[in-house]
């Protein structure tokens, strides 16, 4: 086991070399300028910013300005941002956190929705509960994220005033007060993400389920006298969950667009809505650090999903 | 239930040409009958197609322009004069929305093709060649699909859109990048099913018998290969149509898409989504507009996964 995860960590080197040698390529390839504000900035003289570009290696060959840029991020030297003047890993180290925090809570609200109600859909498959389960996957699998969030403001902020619609970070209160407070302020970007996520989910679980229970070993299960439940949990469920959990891996690049329109709708202070402003802002070095920062987030996930799978299924041996 | 003649004509489709003709027809119409069958597709068809009707004829039908302002009418609720209301400049969103909407849906069009394009030739030259070449595209395909796409496409439409907008002119180069950036990022799965039909596919009969008669490879795959290959990949298509629409609405949400100037169904959201609170409107009309279209077009992605599939059994 702890060899196969060795040896799944060696494999996300070459990945995230890849990875970086395509953002480093897209930077490279564009048009712009770091530089461009001094050049048009008439108190800088050109010698200065001929300097400052001498300074930061811009001059240098592009493989050996790559070379730089990735062991330096591999030792954990983001640079600095060019608009808040801090270090980029500081920077990127406030707003993750928070980020994390609203996925994961997002993500497991998706999955307790679309488990019972997935599984629940399929034991009775075409029953009213299906039909009204499967269209409201349906949609809300159709529904983007970014108009959701508008009608969720529209209902319960601006209509009913329950919730406030701007994130924010700095709550003065304390005690149980600041819980309330937080869980309020969270449960509607949380319901967003994670009823779309839920939505998709719930489909997946429900196919995979359907066929699952077709098969002749749950016939088995049940001739030999277990009961329903353990049929169902433990003979059906684990084995309708090894296909799903592909899809959800597959799924997990688009989670993170969720994320961040979620963040700048409603202004929660992660890296989706920082990489927002950094783009409005020109700030190219925190654009780079957070496109790497998410396809790590990437990368990671999808070892979090290949160690599931040997979990649910032994068959699968960790050579 | 398939008719004989629709089995029939794929696996003698090769050998002889006249049977082939009459078989595609066939399943053709056969195709279309399972379609009408699922009513939920039927219904996203019919929207779909008042949808594109609308902004197709609308502008040349109501012929109101779309960038007249008027202060008097600003933040306006919908009414006889503006049926769907105006926005903060007092302009008419009715007249916007059917202009926009042909952008937003001509996006979803091109990107999808260039996504299916470039898909199915990776997927094809993978899938033919087999060996270290298979190999090779496979990895570059398994890198791209673990790239994050928005933080991606953000980036893109940031570092190009000035260049773009110098070479082509603000909407035409705009609309460039859209539709290469989200397309380019959008070919992989139509490039993996291509590649797992091609692998299959490849093995028939039907295929080796082409090849004993002497067919070089490229006709091969050009008159025996890709037409059977072609059910899912129109399934796929027509899914990224919906995920197309969706990317460039979410770029336009976020700002980075296209200019106020050329208001997209996101771009439109854009704009109302500070003033939620005195013209709930502004924001409802748009979205409904793109939540319909991509449900619309879902379902008719899921009728023609029925309708193309062969071997599923309708009543």
């Amino acid at each position: 086991m702890s060899k196969y995860l060795l040896r799944r960590v060696l494999i996300m080197i070459p990945v995230l070399a890849g990875i970086s040698l395509v953002l480093f390529t897209v930077l490279a390839l564009a048009p712009g300028d770091p530089f461009e504000e001094l050049a048009t900035n008439p108190n800088v003289p050109p010698e200065v910013r001929a300097n400052l570009r001498h300074q930061f290696g811009l001059d240098d060959p592009i493989p050996i300005r790559y070379a730089r840029w990735f062991t330096s991020m591999l030792k954990g030297d983001w640079g600095f941002s060019f608009v808040s003047r801090i270090n980029v890993g500081t920077l990127i180290m406030q707003r993750l956190p928070t980020t994390l925090w609203v996925l994961g809570l997002a993500q497991s609200l998706g999955l307790l929705v679309a488990l019972p109600v997935g599984i629940y859909a399929a034991l009775r498959p075409y029953s009213l509960f299906d039909q009204i389960a499967t269209t409201f996957a349906f949609v809300g699998f159709s529904l983007p994220t970014f108009f959701t969030g508008i009608l969720f403001i529209l209902f319960f902020s601006i209509y009913l005033d329950w919730l406030p619609f701007i994130y924010r970070a700095d709550i003065g209160a304390t005690g149980w007060r600041w819980y309330w407070e937080n869980a309020r302020q969270a449960l509607m970007p949380v319901a967003v993400l994670g009823l779309a996520q839920g939505a998709s989910m719930t489909r997946f679980v429900r196919s995979a389920m359907l066929e699952v229970t077709r098969l002749d070993y749950i016939n088995t299960a049940r001739a030999k006298g277990l009961t329903e439940k353990v049929t169902i949990l433990k003979h059906a469920v684990r084995n309708a969950l090894i296909p799903v959990v592909t899809l959800v891996a597959l799924q997990i690049p688009g989670i993170f667009t969720g994320a961040v329109i979620t963040e700048q709708i409603f202004r929660v202070p992660g890296i989706g809505s920082l990489l927002i402003t950094s783009i409005l802002a020109n700030d190219t070095p925190v654009i780079m650090a957070i496109t790497f920062v998410f396809s790590c987030l990437v990368v990671l996930f999808s070892l979090v999903a290949d160690l599931l799978y040997g979990w649910l299924d032994p068959r699968i041996s960790f050579r | 239930m398939t008719p004989p003649n629709g089995v029939a004509s794929e696996a003698v489709s090769p050998a002889v040409a006249r049977a082939r003709v009459r078989g595609t027809t066939s399943m053709r119409s056969e195709a279309w009958r399972r379609f009408r069958k699922h009513r939920l597709a039927s219904v996203g068809a019919a929207i779909l197609v008042v949808m594109v009707i609308a902004v197709v004829a609308g502008p040349f039908v109501y012929r109101v322009p779309i960038d007249e302002i008027d202060f008097k009418a600003k933040l306006k609720a919908p009414s006889w004069a503006h049926p769907l209301g105006t926005d903060d400049l007092g302009q008419d969103l009715l007249a916007r929305m059917l202009y926009g909407g042909r952008i937003s849906l001509a996006v979803g069009v091109v990107a999808m093709l260039i996504a299916i394009t470039a898909g199915t030739m990776i997927g094809a030259i993978a899938g033919q060649m087999g060996g270290s070449v298979d190999h090779v595209l496979m990895r570059f395909t398994d890198l791209f699909l673990s790239l994050p796409q928005l933080p991606l496409l953000l980036l893109l439409a940031y570092l190009f859109r000035d260049a773009l907008k110098k070479a082509l002119g603000p909407e035409m180069g705009v609309f460039m990048l859209m539709v290469v950036v989200i397309g380019g990022l959008r070919w992989m799965p139509v490039a993996r099913l291509v590649r797992a039909q091609f692998l299959s596919l490849r093995e028939k009969e039907f295929v080796e018998a082409a090849r004993g008669l002497g067919a070089a490879p490229l006709r091969q795959v050009i008159r025996h290969i890709l037409p059977n290959a072609v059910g899912p990949v129109i399934v796929a298509a027509t899914i990224d149509v919906a995920a197309a629409i969706l990317a460039e609405s979410s770029l336009s949400f976020l700002g980075l898409g296209f200019p106020p100037d050329i208001p997209t169904w996101g771009r439109i959201l854009f704009d109302a989504k500070d003033n939620l609170d005195f013209a709930p409107h502004w924001a409802i009309f748009p979205g409904t507009a793109i939540f319909l279209t991509v449900l619309s077009i879902n379902y008719i992605g899921d009728g023609l996964r029925d309708a193309l599939d062969p071997r599923k059994v309708l009543s």
